[in-house]
């Protein structure tokens, strides 16, 4: 293994001398990976994944994990995940579109049992047809499968967001894993400037004992729940546990918002809150937003934005405070169902002010200028 | 020249314009300035249509994806014109007023008039480098092609110093450290295979730029 200094996250987070470099964002998973003191990643390539993890097995090669291997396709490579995170390892993988599809079942029991896996998703269009495209459409299914969801703007964001996904993973009274997503080719293909710190410290390792639940244990919950699962069994007692166990879930991601506050500064990030119209946005969307109000504001128009870093737990406190002084909030998208619109108007009391679009998608790029129609418009 | 300037690269799969972007996105950094670049494509294949973009500016650059309005479009390969080898229609299209063109031919194509009276209206500006021509001249492979491009745009442009592209061409092909996909890596080392050391692939291609940088020839229309 290469030596490397164990550091608090603290330190690697905030204060360690940080050095430019222009790289991409699958690069940008590399540099993160090679400090995050990983144990164990298992990959299977599709684009536009494939290059993060082949440059994580890259490390591998160079000796900074200790384990890594290519597995049978998605479901499988999701399901040893889960198996290497019972056993009490820290162990990243990665995927995208149809791959986060093919591998869906396993999100869920990765929630269930408690195991803070962190896992990237690249989002890609989803078939049929056939895209490689960015689209953010998988994001839509994985609302609600019980695991936490990041989603980065920039390689920075997902640098940034993978180290602390891992700490906030891991906190005893979370333990759940997360999703850090970001948009395939406007992220992961797109060569941006990435500030990161030295490649000499790396974060402390996992402790297994830290975990909730008690660790391959065959007569506790959860494995306890899969050697001998309710669903033999027909009586209230197997359905008051199912349903104490999913809000237990539920109450996990919860108490992460703390940790988010305090590791990511916020589960959004706000400018000109006090804007009468306001554009909210997740991902790339975020940049293609901050383009349309530098070009609205030449016109002289005045418009704010709220950047929604963590989708799950969702920001509605925030969300719904944040908007209620606003003429307008227009969400743009980068699918078709608009489901970051519909998560906003759960929150919102005054849902009518609400513009879902512009929404772009099968691959195609946002113009600024369609954001600033909408500006212009909701200006009038 | 623009304070925001922001470059389509069309080609074909294998010409190099991934890797062209890369270096004219890594010297502009180099120079203080922001920079962003990212590819288009399909599943990779050779010879079908390939894009990459690079933004350059004194300012944060927050916008992403495919450039819909460029200031200055690099033509890889003829085709990308008579075959219609491009991602839109026709190849210009976005053009900004005052845009530049250049194109690698050795003699000027045969444009429609159509096509010539909206590059008029824009008062674009056409350049032609025979870039593949200088590549197997002086570096003995067509490989060389999108470096002698990058000459090409020295040529009209004084968006990055040579000493910069030098230096960004040093750190693409000299460090170990990065990774492409795995068909140009490939290419990687075809083209590394062709020279002896690494200092001659760069002397070489510094040869190539600064003779494609002064054979670039202005076309004018009308």
């Amino acid at each position: 293994m290469i030596d490397q200094r164990v550091v608090t996250p603290e330190y690697l987070f905030f204060e360690a001398p940080r050095e430019k470099r222009f790289m991409t964002g699958s690069e940008a998973v590399r540099e993160a990976i090679k400090r995050a003191n990983v144990d164990m990643a298992i990959s299977y390539p599709i684009t536009p994944q494939s290059e993060s993890m082949h440059l994580v097995g890259d490390l591998y090669a160079e000796g900074y994990l200790r384990e890594y291997f290519r597995g049978e396709n998605e479901f499988a490579v999701m399901s040893a995940v889960a198996g290497a995170s019972m056993g009490g390892v820290r162990v990243f993988t990665a995927t995208g579109g149809p791959g986060t599809l093919r591998a869906f079942e396993a999100f869920p029991t990765w929630a269930g049992a408690r195991l803070p896996i962190v896992c990237a998703f690249m989002t890609r269009g989803v078939n049929s047809p056939l895209s490689i495209q960015p689209d953010t459409i998988e994001m839509a299914f994985m609302l609600n499968t019980g695991i936490m969801m990041f989603h980065a703007e920039t390689a920075q964001d997902l640098y940034d967001m993978i180290l602390k996904a891992f700490v906030i993973a891991e906190k005893t009274d979370v333990h759940i894993p997360v999703g850090v997503f970001t948009d395939g080719f406007f992220v992961t293909h797109t060569r941006d400037t990435v500030e990161i710190a030295a490649e000499d410290i790396k974060l402390p390792p996992y402790n297994p004992y830290c975990a909730p639940v008690p660790v391959m244990d065959m007569e506790n919950v959860p494995v306890r729940q899969m050697r001998d699962p309710f669903v033999m069994k027909s009586n209230f007692i197997s359905y008051a546990t199912h349903a104490s166990w999913q809000q237990e879930i539920m109450a996990a991601a919860e108490r992460a918002r703390n940790y988010v506050v305090k590791y990511l500064g916020g589960l959004v990030e706000v400018e000109n809150e006090d804007a009468d119209i306001l554009i909210v946005a997740s991902g790339t969307a975020v940049s293609q937003s901050r383009e349309a109000i530098g070009m609205a504001r030449r016109e002289g128009l005045d418009a704010g934005l709220i950047k929604i870093k963590c989708l799950r737990p969702f920001p509605g406190e925030e969300i719904r405070k944040l908007t209620r002084n606003a003429t307008a909030v227009i969400v743009p998208e980068f699918n078709r169902v608009g489901w970051l619109c519909q998560e906003i108007k759960s929150v919102m009391e005054d849902t009518g002010k609400v513009i879902g679009g512009p929404r772009v998608f099968g691959g195609m790029t946002m113009p600024p200028d369609l954001i600033l129609a909408e500006i212009r418009r909701c200006s009038r | 020249m623009f304070k925001k300037t922001f470059i389509r690269m069309s080609g074909l799969g294998g010409q190099g314009v991934v890797t062209a972007a890369h270096i004219l996105g890594a010297a502009a950094t180099r120079e203080g300035l922001d920079s962003t670049v990212n590819p288009f494509f399909g599943a990779e294949k050779r010879l079908a249509p390939a894009e990459s973009y690079v933004r350059i500016s004194s300012e944060r650059i927050f916008e992403r994806g495919e450039v819909l309005d460029p200031n200055i479009i690099m033509i890889y390969h003829p085709h990308v014109i008579t075959l219609g080898k491009c991602y839109t229609m026709p190849f210009f299209d976005g053009l900004q007023p005052e845009g530049l063109l250049i194109i690698n031919s050795e003699k000027p194509l045969e444009l429609g008039d159509e096509e010539l009276a909206r590059l008029a209206d824009l008062k674009a500006r056409i350049f032609y480098v025979p870039a593949s021509q200088i590549a197997v001249e002086v570096a003995g492979t067509e490989l060389s092609t999108n470096l002698a491009m990058l000459g090409g745009l020295l040529g009209v442009t004084d968006l990055v110093s040579m000493e910069s592209i030098k230096e960004s061409m040093a750190e693409r092909f000299g460090g170990g450290k990065f990774v492409a996909s795995g068909t140009t890596a490939a290419l990687d080392d075809v083209l590394k295979s062709k020279f002896a050391k690494l200092s001659q692939l760069i002397e070489k291609n510094v040869e190539v730029i600064e003779k494609s940088r002064s054979s670039v020839q202005e076309y004018l229309i009308n």
